[in-house]
C-alpha cells in the first residue's frame, strides 16, 4: 500500500471540491437561469470532458502547460514554474475533467427553484447576495451536495489525464491510480489489489451518498 | 421604523407584446381593485409598482420617494421600494418554517424586534400556533395567511396582492376575504388588489379600476363604475348584459330627464347626461333596476317604463335566481334580471311577464356603433 499517493489522492480530491464548487454553483446557476445566444456552445463546452477521451483532454493540456508554447510560457512566469508534472497542474486538469460532474446536477438543482421565489426575496428586501445565500443556495443545496460526491468519487478515479500531464512522481503527482498502474506493472499484484479495494470502498461510498442525497430532493419535491 | 403612510402614483406606458397605458392613484388606507379579464396587464401592473419589471415609460411615485422614472432613468430595486407583494401562488420560501419566511422579510429591524415582528404578525394572520410548520404542511388557506404577514414584515409603504383568493377553495376564500376586510381597516398604507372577480372587488375595495389590454379605462367607488360605466366596454367588463342602442328622443330643460327611443318605445330616464336630442347612444339599465311586476310591483312610486316580455330562461345562483326575459322581436332585446328563489319558483318557463325598468337606473353612454 503507498500511503503517499493515497495521501496526494485524497488530496487532489479534496482541492478539486473545494476550488471546483464555487466555480460550478456559478456557472450552473448563470446556465440554468439565464438566456442568451450561444448558451448551447457554453453548455457543450462544459459537457465536454465528459465524452471526451482523457488522453485527448491530457494532450492538449501537455502542449498548453508545456513551458515551449507561449501559454504554458505564460503561466510559468506567472507561477514561477511549468505546470507539467507538477501538483498543481493536475489540480488543474483535475477542475477541468470534472467540471460537467460538477455543473450537471447544480444546474437540475437551480433550474427546480421557481423564479418568483427569487422575485419574492427582492421583493422582501434580500440583496442578491442575500437572496443566494439565504434562499437560492439552501434549495439547490441536495444538488451541490452530489456535485461534491461525485466530484469527490471521480477525482480519486481519474487516470489518464493525470498520467498524460502529471506523469508519476512519488508525492507530487503519483495518486492511487497511477500507483496501481505502476504496482501491477512491477508484478507487485497485492500492493495493487489492497489499492483497489480500497478505491473501490470509497468511490462505492461517495455513490451511496450521490444515491441517498437524490432521494431526498424527490421526498423533498414530492410533497 | 413605521414611516408616514404616502399616496401612490403610478403612470405606465408603453406599446408592443405588453401594451400598458395605466393611470393610477392609491390613497394610503384606501383599498384600489385592479379589475381585468386575464391577460389584460394586471400583473404586469402590480410587477412594475414592486419593481420586478421596468416598462418602456411612465413614473411610480411613493409620497415623496420616486421609484421609477423612466424620462430621468430612475429605477428603484424592489429592495430598496419597500413594497409588500403577495404572489399568485404565494412563493413561500419552501425550506423554510411559517415564522422564517416571515422574518427574512424583517431584516431591516434588529432582534430581538425581529422576531416579535414576525410573530405579532402571524398571530395578526391568525395563524399562531403553527409557526414551527413549513410550506408543505400547511393549507392552502394557511400559506396565504404566511404570503400576507411576509409582505407586511417590511412595513412596506404598498401592499400588493396579485389574486391572493384564486388558489384557495370557496370556503376558505370567502373566510379570508373577511379577513383581508378586517385588516384593510387596520392598514394605513395604500392596498392594491388585483383580480378578475368582480364580486371580489365590488367586495372589498373602496375604488375599482377597470384594465382592457393594459389600458385603465374608468376608476371609481366601485358603485360608480357599476352604475355609471364610461363606455359600454366598461359596463360589460363590469359584468352587465342589458346593454342597448337607442336614440335620445327628448331632453328636458334642466337635462335632469329625458326620454329615449329604443325599438317602437320611448322609455323615461333619470337623467341623459351630456346627450343631446337626435344622437346615437348605447344604454344600460343594471340588471337591480329591473323589477318584475309579478313578484315585486314598482307601485308606481318611482318613474318606471313597463313592458310586457317572455320568460325564456331560468338559471339557478343558490338563493338567487337570474331570469332572462324576451321583450322584443329581435333575438338580442333580452333583459337579464334576478329575483328570490322563492319567487321564481312560482314562475312557468315561456309565461307571458311585465318588467319594468326605473327610469333612474337607465345610464347612457356614446354609441357603441
Amino acid at each position: 500500500m503507498d500511503w503517499t499517493a493515497f495521501a496526494l489522492t485524497l488530496k487532489l480530491a479534496f482541492w478539486t471540491c473545494v476550488l471546483i464548487l464555487p466555480i460550478a454553483v456559478m456557472l450552473a446557476r448563470w446556465l440554468a437561469w439565464r438566456r442568451f445566444t450561444g448558451k448551447s456552445f457554453v453548455e457543450a463546452l462544459v459537457m465536454l470532458p465528459l465524452v471526451l477521451p482523457p488522453t485527448v483532454l491530457g494532450f492538449y493540456l501537455l502542449i498548453g502547460f508545456s513551458p515551449e508554447s507561449r501559454l504554458g510560457a505564460f503561466v510559468a512566469t506567472l507561477l514561477g514554474g511549468p505546470l507539467v508534472f507538477t501538483f498543481a497542474g493536475i489540480l488543474v486538469a483535475s477542475l477541468i475533467i470534472n467540471l460537467p460532474f460538477a455543473v450537471q446536477p447544480i444546474q437540475r438543482a437551480f433550474e427546480a427553484i421557481a423564479p418568483n421565489v427569487r422575485e419574492a426575496a427582492f421583493v422582501s428586501g434580500l440583496s442578491p447576495i442575500e437572496t443566494m445565500r439565504r434562499v437560492e443556495i439552501p434549495l439547490a443545496w441536495p444538488g451541490i451536495a452530489s456535485a461534491f460526491a461525485l466530484v469527490f468519487a471521480h477525482t480519486l478515479g481519474e487516470f489518464g489525464v493525470i498520467l498524460m500531464i502529471g506523469g508519476s512522481i512519488p508525492g507530487e503527482t503519483r495518486v492511487m491510480s497511477i500507483a496501481i498502474y505502476d504496482g501491477v506493472q512491477a508484478f507487485r499484484t497485492a500492493d495493487a489489489a489492497v489499492m483497489s479495494a480500497v478505491l473501490l470502498a470509497f468511490s462505492f461510498a461517495a455513490i451511496v451518498m450521490v444515491h441517498m442525497l437524490a432521494r431526498r430532493r424527490s421526498d423533498a419535491h414530492a410533497h | 421604523m413605521p414611516t408616514k403612510p404616502a399616496p401612490l402614483l403610478v403612470t405606465l406606458r408603453q406599446a408592443g407584446q405588453i401594451p400598458l397605458d395605466v393611470e393610477i392613484t392609491c390613497n394610503p388606507g384606501e383599498l384600489l381593485a385592479l379589475v381585468g379579464p386575464s391577460g389584460s396587464g394586471k400583473t404586469t401592473v402590480l410587477r412594475s409598482i414592486a419593481g420586478l419589471y421596468r416598462p418602456a415609460a411612465g413614473r411610480i411615485v411613493s409620497g415623496d420617494q420616486v421609484w421609477f422614472d423612466a424620462a430621468a432613468g430612475t429605477m428603484v430595486s424592489p429592495q430598496a421600494r419597500a413594497t409588500g407583494l403577495v404572489f399568485q401562488d404565494y412563493a413561500l420560501f419552501p425550506h423554510l418554517t411559517a415564522l422564517e419566511n416571515v422574518k427574512l422579510a424583517a431584516r431591516h429591524l434588529d432582534e430581538p424586534l425581529r422576531s416579535a415582528q414576525a410573530a405579532g404578525l402571524l398571530a395578526r394572520v391568525n395563524l399562531d400556533g403553527l409557526e414551527a410548520r413549513t410550506p408543505d404542511q400547511l393549507s392552502g388557506g394557511e400559506r396565504q395567511r404566511v404570503a400576507l404577514a411576509r409582505a407586511l414584515a417590511r412595513d412596506p409603504k404598498v401592499l400588493l396582492l396579485d389574486e391572493p383568493f384564486s388558489a384557495v377553495d370557496r370556503t376558505t376564500r370567502e373566510r379570508l376575504k373577511a379577513e383581508l376586510s378586517t385588516l384593510h381597516r387596520s392598514l394605513e398604507i395604500p392596498i392594491i388588489l388585483v383580480t378578475h372577480d368582480l364580486q371580489e372587488a365590488e367586495a372589498l375595495a373602496d375604488r375599482i379600476a377597470i384594465l382592457h389590454k393594459g389600458r385603465t379605462l374608468q376608476s371609481g367607488p366601485p358603485d360608480d363604475v357599476r352604475l355609471r360605466p364610461v363606455s359600454a366596454l366598461v359596463a360589460r367588463l363590469m359584468g352587465q348584459t342589458n346593454i342597448f342602442e337607442g336614440v335620445v328622443e327628448q331632453v328636458s330643460k334642466a337635462r335632469s330627464s329625458g326620454r329615449i327611443r329604443w325599438r317602437e318605445r320611448l322609455i323615461h330616464v333619470a337623467t341623459t347626461g351630456r346627450f343631446t336630442e337626435g344622437e346615437r347612444v348605447t344604454w344600460l339599465i343594471p340588471a337591480d333596476y329591473v323589477v318584475l311586476e309579478e313578484t315585486s310591483p314598482s307601485a308606481g312610486k318611482r318613474q318606471v317604463e313597463k313592458l310586457p316580455g317572455k320568460l325564456i330562461d331560468f338559471t339557478g345562483l343558490g338563493e338567487m335566481t337570474l331570469l332572462t326575459i324576451r321583450v322584443g322581436a329581435d333575438a338580442a332585446d333580452v333583459l337579464r334580471l334576478t329575483i328570490a328563489t322563492r319567487e321564481a319558483r312560482l314562475l312557468k318557463p315561456g309565461s307571458i311577464v311585465t318588467v319594468g325598468l326605473l327610469a333612474e337606473g337607465i345610464h347612457l353612454m356614446p354609441s357603441e356603433n
